[in-house]
């Protein structure tokens, strides 16, 4: 089922932010979907090579790190793996451009969310505006994974000399080198938000390992996606015997 | 003609190592105090001028490193083979060259090979302790054992010399012969040399030698005849005496003014210090935010309201400042 064949009471489309299996279940306290098994999973294949790949790069990137060669069984299988992972990464994260990119498209509130940075930083949500399902934040991270994946995958390409070496010339290299360690370095730096981000807000965690968070969290962080939500399942001949009818 | 290298001596103390470990000056990858006394620096010299191209020293050198190269294919030119390679330690390179000043064309032969630079960008660049060591004689050795065959030190040498085996997947370059050097014998290629284009001996002993075939070629009309030394890396210790040291390029494009590339230094320079200090700081921003901040908790009124907007009742509007950044 795509986000297309829902509709909203009034038959209009569903709004971007709302993604397949997203929905609101009534109790107490109210649960909401928010990610299916097929995204955590993917989620997860992303997070344990990016984190794989930090390891493995840092051990070659700086020799105060070398000792973390030993995690991959040394210096010739760490340098002969991390490209590896690099593939199964940018395949994982391929995966999640496509489940998500649609809910991360700038909205019109994010401006103001930005605007208002301090007040995101203080915790002052009743001065945000009511958002989408990713806030200005989220889709910093979304959209910075999304093209440092791809600066790192080229420059990593140029500079697997097992299987591409005869492609480029040495200069080209050493510049794939630079472009690979700097877009590294900002990369881990994207990933520290991401996970500082998700360990500040309460809640969360949830959201990535059950698949749910509850009702109050989507009300306090993300309230017209809720509103969307609970809206979508208020449609017409809805089905039957869901408590809030 | 330069005094040759007498042959080994058979005193039973004639093989042991004069220099080793403990002479080691640079280390890949690693911080080493450098020995309190220097070794005397060696250096090969070789004479271009003097050189007929038989490729003695090639043999040679697979020779004594036991190397075998691949049946290859004729290109049509005397490289054989047409690059260095894992087996291929030092290669003739033959340019076909046409003086503009004389219209006489010259055949410009030139043994390549590892420059055993002074500041070596190989050894710059590694990643690996210990996979690449500069002894205190001058000598730049790679240590395959610790080598992880990433080939950073391709990307790091100014001459483009190292290369990578595919079946151990370590790299290979000249030794400078480190292992018959350390018994008081010259390199192979120098022994095989019929012409002695190719001398061995100290640094000093080579320049005075080079001087003195530069002098002589400049009687000779040679007058942009010079010793190629390049300061760029703090000297080599492999030299050339060329006819025409003002464009060391025309030698199948040995480098006019060889430099460890900026690109490499700023990567392993600042690139290595700013990344590390930006993750950091990244990871410290956040601690302080948590501490100064504090978790940003769900409130149970946002569940309540959650909820009565769940059941269609719709929740009143929280007044402002109802909402605690911090509610317990």
């Amino acid at each position: 089922m795509t986000a297309d064949n829902l509709k909203t009471p009034d038959g209009n489309h569903v709004p971007d932010d709302v993604e397949p299996g997203d929905a609101v279940r009534p109790g107490h306290p109210v649960q909401v979907s928010r990610y299916t098994v097929g995204a955590r999973i993917n989620h997860w294949i992303t997070a344990t090579s990016l984190v794989l790949l930090a390891l493995s790069g840092m051990a070659l990137f700086t020799p105060k790190l070398f000792f973390l060669t030993a995690l991959f069984g040394g210096g010739q299988w760490t340098r002969a793996l991390h490209p590896w992972i690099g593939v199964v990464l940018f395949f994982s994260f391929a995966g999640l451009f496509l489940r998500f990119w649609k809910a991360n498209l700038p909205a019109r509130e994010d401006g103001t969310w930005l605007a208002r940075i301090s007040d995101v930083l203080r915790g002052r949500e009743e001065r945000l505006p009511e958002l989408g399902k990713y806030n200005a934040g989220q889709k910093f991270v979304f959209w910075g994974m999304s093209a440092l994946i791809i600066v790192l995958i080229a420059s990593g390409i140029v500079m697997w000399d097992q299987y591409f070496y005869a492609f480029t010339t040495i200069e080209q290299k050493r510049i794939a080198i630079l472009v690979h360690a700097i877009t590294a370095v900002v990369i881990i730096c994207v990933w520290i938000i991401h996970v500082y981000a998700a360990i500040w807000v309460k809640g969360t965690f949830g959201a990535m390992t059950r698949g749910k968070v509850t009702g109050g969290w989507a009300w306090r962080h993300h309230r017209k996606w809720l509103r969307e939500l609970v809206g979508t399942r208020k449609r017409p001949a809805s089905r039957p015997g869901t408590p809030a009818e | 003609m330069f005094p040759p290298i007498p042959n080994p001596s058979v005193a039973s103390d004639a093989a042991t190592p004069r220099f080793g470990e403990k002479d080691v000056m640079r280390r890949s990858a690693s911080e080493v105090t450098p020995p309190a006394q220097r070794l005397t620096e060696v250096a090969k010299l070789i004479d271009v001028t003097k050189c007929i191209g038989c490729k003695a020293c090639q043999a040679a050198c697979l020779e004594w490193n036991n190397l075998t190269e691949e049946i290859g294919f004729n290109h049509g030119v005397y490289e054989n083979p047409m690059d260095l390679t894992p087996d291929t330690f030092t290669l003739m390179r033959f340019t076909e060259w046409v003086n503009p000043e004389t219209e006489n064309l010259e055949w410009l032969i030139r043994k390549d090979g590892c420059m055993h630079c002074e500041d070596p960008g190989c050894l710059k660049a590694c990643p690996a302790p210990g996979a690449i060591v500069q002894y205190s004689n001058g000598i730049v050795d790679f240590q395959h054992d610790n080598c992880i065959g990433c080939g950073y030190c391709i990307k790091g040498c100014p001459f483009n010399i190292p290369r990578i085996s595919k079946v151990d997947h370590t790299a290979y370059k000249c030794t400078l012969c480190s292992d018959r050097v350390a018994v008081g014998q010259g390199p192979a290629c120098q022994k095989a040399c019929p012409t002695q284009a190719i001398v061995f001996g100290t640094k000093e002993e080579m320049k005075g030698w080079a001087d003195f075939r530069i002098k002589d070629l400049k009687s000779r009309g040679f007058d942009k005849a010079g010793l190629y030394d390049p300061p760029g890396v703090g000297g080599t210790h492999v030299m050339y005496v060329l006819h025409h040291a003002d464009t060391p390029s025309i030698y199948a494009g040995l480098p006019d003014n060889p430099r460890i590339s900026p690109i490499v230094d700023a990567w392993k320079g600042m690139t290595k210090y700013v990344g590390l200090a930006v993750m950091g700081f990244a990871a410290a921003a956040g601690l302080l935010h948590y501490v100064v901040a504090g978790p940003n908790r769900v409130s149970e009124e946002d569940e309540e309201n959650a909820e009565r907007l769940a059941d269609g009742t719709p929740p009143p509007p929280p007044p402002t400042g109802q909402h605690e950044g911090r509610t317990p």
